[in-house]
């Protein structure tokens, strides 16, 4: 019997975002990376138009993280003293397409580390490693406006990807992202019209539509997940549908809320029906990396190498 | 696809006898359309009319019922691609694949074992739905014997895995009471499955490797009067599994494609535990009404569990939390009162902090309707005075022995006026919920002991 056909057409890919700057561009690393550029919703090989390969970015901190739980410590007590060990442990070990370096060192509520003190864990990473470079900064809006210069001039010409910025805080990173040739992650709290207003005040200010990668919010798997999700497909489905202002890859920043959650952390030993903690724990953050593949995440910010691991597995085996 | 008015004129005897009540048959005829008055007011009207008519308001997708009434799971019935549209209806089930190669006493432990393979999360009770068996090596009546065990073991409803007809007859036999899912048809066998399905009124999956051929054998089966079927198109790899299920599902309720207009079945096939949740857990996300399994440890199914129950929520309606003074941690009348909404997103993100931050602390959730702390303030959903009323109400005055109350960074704006409605000293807390632990640990104090 013939079948109907069901291929949908879209008018509009999504953007091409490269990351990373080799010495003949201006940088120092091996190889660049570009994400989004997909022609259909994810993986969904029968319409054709395949897009860039979603990445795996792995986490590492300015400062050694004093609330990870031990089944991520074991991992990396060794090497968050320093953040250029960190960053190399998790490229040649763990096997992170890129390294998201975390300035959680300079919150005022923390250490409250100096400019000057970003700005060198910048440079520990770019030396220890030849991989692209994201820049997260410690999430205090006045406190990333006076570290991002300085780490945005140490990593001058290495198309890092910065952020975030957000609809009351975006000058002082746009404009140095447009000085320095970086890209930047706009952010936005779980709202389709934000995002776009973000991604409007960002190119109102100087960026092309091609510096800019979303960052919709992220929730942990049974905590919110399913409003992110239905925030990335909707906006997914518009961007591929003509809308400029969503047609940009997706960031999505896992590890940092799945360590948080309960079921990912708690020991089998006070709750026996949830089974085995160190398995669990990574399985949570794969899965929580799953469900947003499936909403059409294009770079995924992780911590437990076993879930990074299962993730770019998961990724072959839908890429092919 | 609910018929036209006009499109149902057209199966009317057109004589406007009047018999119906309406002057006209095409003025009975909007009114059918409009599902104002059944289709049999008009006593002329034909059997084949009706069945026509039945046939054309039936729901894109069938809705399948395996299991009889007491314990029973329905599957399809689906409406949209995207849950933002309306929502996802029925969640899939999740079946765990046992073999007939296990002894009585195996069988036993392993089906003990699901019965408690059950959580709680989110105040909602989520478990397994299915127990599959898949018969290998042992006769029809040793097979049929494993059946009945299980069916006295458990309440879950079965999926009969078995492809020869003859074994499959011997087991129904004892336990086609409980409406098992037969798995299944296929182009060599379906003339005897349709059979044994139609004897028993059991639902009956389809199996084929191509959309074609699966929509051919539905249609065959049907005319022999199975109408609960369930489709497995036969891809196994994620990928291929992902794109058929798609397939299926724009078919079903894009094209309205009767042939493929059915719920639909995936079996996992990798076998590293890791990957096999994750290609549940895809299926899930994506069209599958039924997911079977072999994973069973608690580690792997709690958070499959909960992919299904986030995927599943609706999300026309805010979520939320009973509206009460919860205490997290061993609490003593010296703890912490945090105030935030009844939006069980933030209830549960305040929570997980306030755990993280290891200080047992009260919480006391005012009803917002649903809404967040900034939609919640925008909207008019809360104010300091329904603060200080349901601070009143949970009688936060007589529990506690400081005078102190926290409320959201993002409410600073209530501070003075809660401070004179209710009287007590009101800390401003953090704008987001990630820096509760350091609040709590360093900034909060509990203020004048009454």
């Amino acid at each position: 019997m013939e079948i109907p056909d069901v291929k949908q057409s879209w008018s509009n890919p999504i953007n091409e975002v490269k990351i990373g700057a080799t010495k003949e561009e201006g940088g120092t690393r091996s190889h660049t990376i570009t994400v989004g550029g997909a022609k259909t919703l994810p993986f969904l090989h029968f319409e054709g138009g395949r897009s860039h390969r979603p990445v795996v970015a792995m986490e590492v901190w300015d400062v050694a993280p004093s609330d990870w739980p031990e089944e991520l410590r074991r991992h990396f007590s060794d090497v968050w003293d320093e953040p250029g060990k960190w960053a190399k442990k998790c490229v040649e070990e763990f096997g992170a397409d890129l390294v998201c370096l975390r300035l959680q060192g300079c919150d005022p509520d923390g250490e409250n580390k100096s400019a000057d003190e970003a700005a060198w864990a910048v440079k520990r990473v770019l030396e220890a490693t030849d991989v692209p470079l994201i820049i997260w900064g410690c999430g205090n809006k006045e406190k990333d406006n006076e570290i991002f210069p300085a780490c945005s001039q140490a990593a001058a010409g290495e198309r890092c990807l910065l952020g975030s910025i957000t609809e009351d805080n975006y000058k002082t990173l746009v404009a140095l992202c447009h000085a320095d040739k970086h890209k930047v992650i706009a952010e936005s709290p779980v709202d389709i019209n934000i995002a776009k207003q973000v991604n409007i005040l960002a190119i109102d200010a100087g960026l092309s539509e091609k510096d800019i990668v979303i960052y919709p919010t992220t929730g942990a798997l049974g905590y919110g997940i399913e409003y992110v999700y239905s925030i990335m497909e909707r906006g997914r489905i518009a961007g591929l549908g003509g809308d400029k202002m969503w047609a940009m890859p997706i960031l999505c920043d896992i590890g940092k809320e799945v360590w948080k959650v309960k079921e990912a952390v708690v020991l089998e030993e006070e709750v026996p029906e949830w089974g085995d903690h160190t398995q669990r724990g990574p399985l949570w953050e794969f899965i929580t990396a799953v469900v947003y593949l499936q909403a059409g995440a294009d770079i995924l910010i992780m911590r437990h190498p076993k879930a990074v691991k299962e993730t770019k597995r998961y990724i072959d085996s839908l890429c092919g | 696809m609910a018929l036209t008015g006009l499109q149902i004129y057209k199966l009317l005897p057109k004589t406007n006898c009047g018999d119906c009540n309406f002057p006209t048959c095409m003025a009975f005829a909007m009114q059918v359309a409009a599902k104002k008055v059944p289709l049999d007011q008009c006593p002329h009207v034909s059997e084949e009319a009706k069945a026509q008519l039945a046939e054309a308001s039936a729901p894109p997708m069938r809705l399948v019922c395996i299991g009889n009434d007491e314990n029973k799971l329905e599957i399809g019935q689906e409406t949209v691609l995207f849950r933002h549209k309306e929502k996802f209806y029925h969640p899939t089930g999740v079946a765990i694949l046992l073999e007939d190669s296990l002894t009585d006493e195996e069988l036993d432990k392993e089906v003990s074992y699901l019965n408690q393979l059950k959580f709680t999360r989110v105040g909602e009770k989520i478990s397994i739905d299915l127990v599959a068996l898949k018969h290998k090596s042992t006769t029809a009546e040793e097979y049929a014997q494993l059946t009945e065990k299980i069916t006295k073991k458990t309440s879950l409803p079965l999926i009969l895995i078995c492809q020869d007809p003859s074994i499959v007859e011997v087991a129904l036999k004892v336990i086609g009471g409980r409406r098992p899912l037969v798995y299944s048809a296929n182009r060599e066998n379906f003339k005897k499955m349709a059979s044994l399905a139609r004897e028993y009124n059991c639902p009956l999956a389809v199996y084929a490797e191509s959309l074609e051929e699966l929509a051919d054998l539905t249609q065959e089966i049907k005319s022999l009067g199975v109408n609960d079927l369930v489709l497995d198109p036969g891809t196994r790899k994620t990928g291929d599994a992902l794109n058929s299920l798609t397939k299926l599902r724009r078919l079903a309720v894009e094209k309205v494609f009767r042939p493929l207009g059915y719920p639909t079945m995936m079996f996992t096939s990798e076998e590293d535990p890791f990957q096999e949740i994750a290609q549940a857990a895809t299926y899930i996300c994506k069209y599958a009404s039924i997911v079977v399994i072999r994973a069973k440890g608690k580690w792997q199914i709690l958070p499959l569990l909960t992919v299904r129950q986030n995927i599943y929520t609706d999300p026309q309606v805010p979520n939320t939390v009973e509206v009460k003074l919860y205490e997290i941690g061993p609490v003593t009348p010296d703890s912490p009162v945090i105030v935030t909404t009844n939006f069980s997103l933030t209830y549960f993100t305040v929570e997980s902090e306030v755990e993280n931050s290891k200080v047992p602390t009260y919480i006391s959730v005012v009803d917002t309707e649903g809404l967040g702390v900034l939609n919640a303030y925008a909207g008019d959903k809360w104010s300091p005075e329904k603060i200080a009323k349901t601070l009143e109400q949970q009688k936060v005055r007589e529990r506690i022995n400081h005078n102190t109350i926290i409320i959201p960074g993002l409410v600073a704006v209530f501070r003075a006026e809660l401070i004179d409605e209710f009287g007590w000293n009101v800390l401003v807390g953090p704008e987001e919920a990630a820096r509760i632990p350091s609040f709590l640990k360093n900034e909060w104090k509990s203020g004048d002991k009454k």
